[in-house]
């Protein structure tokens, strides 16, 4: 009877998984295997006959290419930096929306609007802003300041843009990590002469810490394949192309099929070692 | 102490507004006057609007971000769903891998997979096509339904299913008789949130469409240039832009509990 019911319940269970599974695996399974096998290959749509099997050439191709490092350093310097900052604000703004005392419903409701912003609509609205005479922003600046036409300021635009639309979230996910840290205990810390400054760093932050390294995970990931605010704000020019901008590039504009999916192993493989990192050397908890 | 907080409220207030009120300031001002760079337009006017309507393929990009939405949503709905009840509910070999490979997807890098996917799509006759981008959309809406649905299901007491079972119940419907109306709530929110990522996606929508046949609206955005080709597209752009934007932003903020417990709920319960 027991066991019936097991054998039922496998089986129920396995007929609820199966689209979902199968779907999932259709649609990234196939095409992985498929760009390991393009990757090999010289593979250009603008010479369909010219096709045939180079093994590791077109690795050495990209990987001895200045473009594909320093796009490379782009996309980890603007995941570097704008994980940092958004840590930082999304911290803030999480306690802002955990502890403020006037307009809670109004703070929790507003931080949502960056959030539910098509990036794409917003990313128009940061390059028009620094778009000299156009923009409010660039009217700030000194005269015949084009900050979109150099790298570093591109650079610092894109990781404006970038840290606005995905602080919330940050915020959202740290604030669930702050809501775990018992009252009491802060409560009891505070009797015992603890002051701000303490509390915050030796009982709230290492309570907070499993919240804090998803947060960090997800970012991470989400922030090193950045596309839509560089393909909006630069396209890539004056050296800001990120990884996901230079793959498309060469897919798109170039129809190099082969280079094109090199890089998309490539970005793969540093992704999945961004993860390897967190997971086993910090220790961050996969989330269940 | 209240004054404090009132002025750090407004500080986190105008950091989220004031990009927002910037755009539609700019999609209000006069064509003549869009370059004057003032905050606020100095002459308002409707034409910004009435144009993008006038032009055909934004408004095509409008019904194929809707159509192709909805239906990926609906998708994903169905088959994150059962899988996410299975997870909550059921003991089964290959539960944990099943969660890790979801997980796997959700953190996957989607440039990698536009390559292939463009190859593939033109063989099987797929690309610049609804079903080409619903495809991609399913997938990656399917991690986030999984973790959100079994989060709301593990909340919903067991005892109802059993109590259901007693009665003679098959496992089949004490999910559909007894979990699904409860999870209602649930599963609004988590299709908001996947309707929100499907809407929300560039990368797919430009590299595996090239015309309006599927051309979602935020790529039909990025391909204005004006009425003509001496016109400035960027009053244009910022109608357009607020137009895909406020039916998530109303729709954020008046399900603004819910998505916050969605948001959060896959990620840090575990």
């Amino acid at each position: 009877m027991t066991a019936g019911r097991a054998r039922d319940e496998r089986r129920l269970a396995l007929w609820l998984c199966a689209p979902a599974t199968l779907v999932m695996i259709a649609v990234t399974g196939w095409p992985i295997l498929y760009s390991v096998l393009l990757s090999l290959q010289r593979a250009d749509l603008r010479f369909p006959q010219d096709q045939a099997w180079i093994g590791l050439s077109n690795y050495t191709t990209v990987l001895s290419s200045p473009h594909w490092w320093t796009a490379f350093g782009v996309t980890a310097l603007i995941t570097v930096v704008s994980v940092a900052i958004e840590l930082v604000l999304g911290m803030l703004v999480a306690l802002v929306m955990f502890r403020t005392l006037v307009g809670r419903g109004l703070v929790r409701t507003v931080v949502l609007v960056p959030y539910g912003i098509v990036t794409v609509a917003a990313a128009y609205g940061w390059k028009y802003a620094w778009t000299p005479g156009t923009g409010w922003l660039a009217n700030l600046l000194p005269a015949g300041q084009a900050p979109l036409t150099g790298q570093w300021s591109s650079i610092a635009i894109i990781i404006l843009a970038e840290v606005w639309k995905t602080t919330p979230f940050m915020a959202l996910l740290l604030m669930t990590g702050l809501a775990l840290v018992p009252e009491e205990l802060l409560r009891a810390a505070a009797m015992d002469g603890a002051n701000r400054r303490q509390r915050f760093t030796k009982i709230v932050l290492p309570l907070m810490k499993p919240a804090i390294l998803v947060a960090l995970l997800f970012r991470t990931l989400d922030a090193f394949r950045i596309f839509d605010n560089v393909y909006v704000l630069t396209d890539g020019a004056h050296d800001t192309a990120s990884v996901s901008i230079t793959a498309y590039h060469n897919l798109i504009g170039g129809l190099n099929l082969g280079i094109g999916s090199t890089m998309s192993v490539l970005i793969l493989i540093s992704v999945a070692i961004i993860a390897f990192v967190f997971i086993r050397v910090f220790g961050a908890a996969a989330p269940r | 102490m209240r004054l404090r907080w009132g002025l750090i409220d407004v500080l986190v207030v105008l950091y989220a507004l004031i990009p927002v009120l910037w755009i539609v300031s700019l999609s209000f001002k006069d064509p003549s006057t869009i370059t004057d760079g003032a905050l606020l337009p100095t002459k308002w006017t409707w034409s910004n609007y009435a144009g993008i309507f006038r032009n055909d393929d934004f408004t095509r990009g409008l019904v194929n971000s809707i159509g192709i939405g909805l239906i990926a949503t609906f998708i994903a709905m169905l088959f994150g769903t059962m899988a996410a009840y299975a997870i909550a509910r059921l003991t089964f070999p290959g539960k944990r891998a099943l969660i890790g490979f979801s997980l796997l997807i959700a953190m996957f890098p989607q440039i990698s997979l536009v390559t292939p996917l463009f190859q593939i799509e033109r063989a099987l006759g797929l690309f610049d096509t609804w079903p080409g981008l619903i495809l991609p959309y399913v997938t990656f809406a399917l991690p986030l339904t999984i973790y959100t649905l079994s989060a709301f299901f593990k909340e919903i007491p067991t005892e109802l299913e059993r109590a259901a079972k007693m009665d003679g119940a098959t496992p089949f419907q004490a999910f559909w008789k007894v979990i699904v109306p409860l999870a209602v709530p649930g599963m609004v929110t988590t299709a908001i949130l996947a309707f929100i990522f499907c809407w929300n996606d560039f990368l797919f929508a430009i590299s595996l469409t090239s015309s309006s046949a599927a051309r979602t609206a935020p790529a039909t955005i990025s391909f204005f240039t004006g009425g003509s080709q001496f016109e400035d597209p960027t009053g244009s752009i910022a109608a357009a832009a607020v137009v895909i934007t406020i039916p998530i932003v109303v729709f954020v903020l008046l399900f603004q509990r819910r998505i916050v417990a969605g948001l959060t709920s896959g990620a840090v319960k575990g």
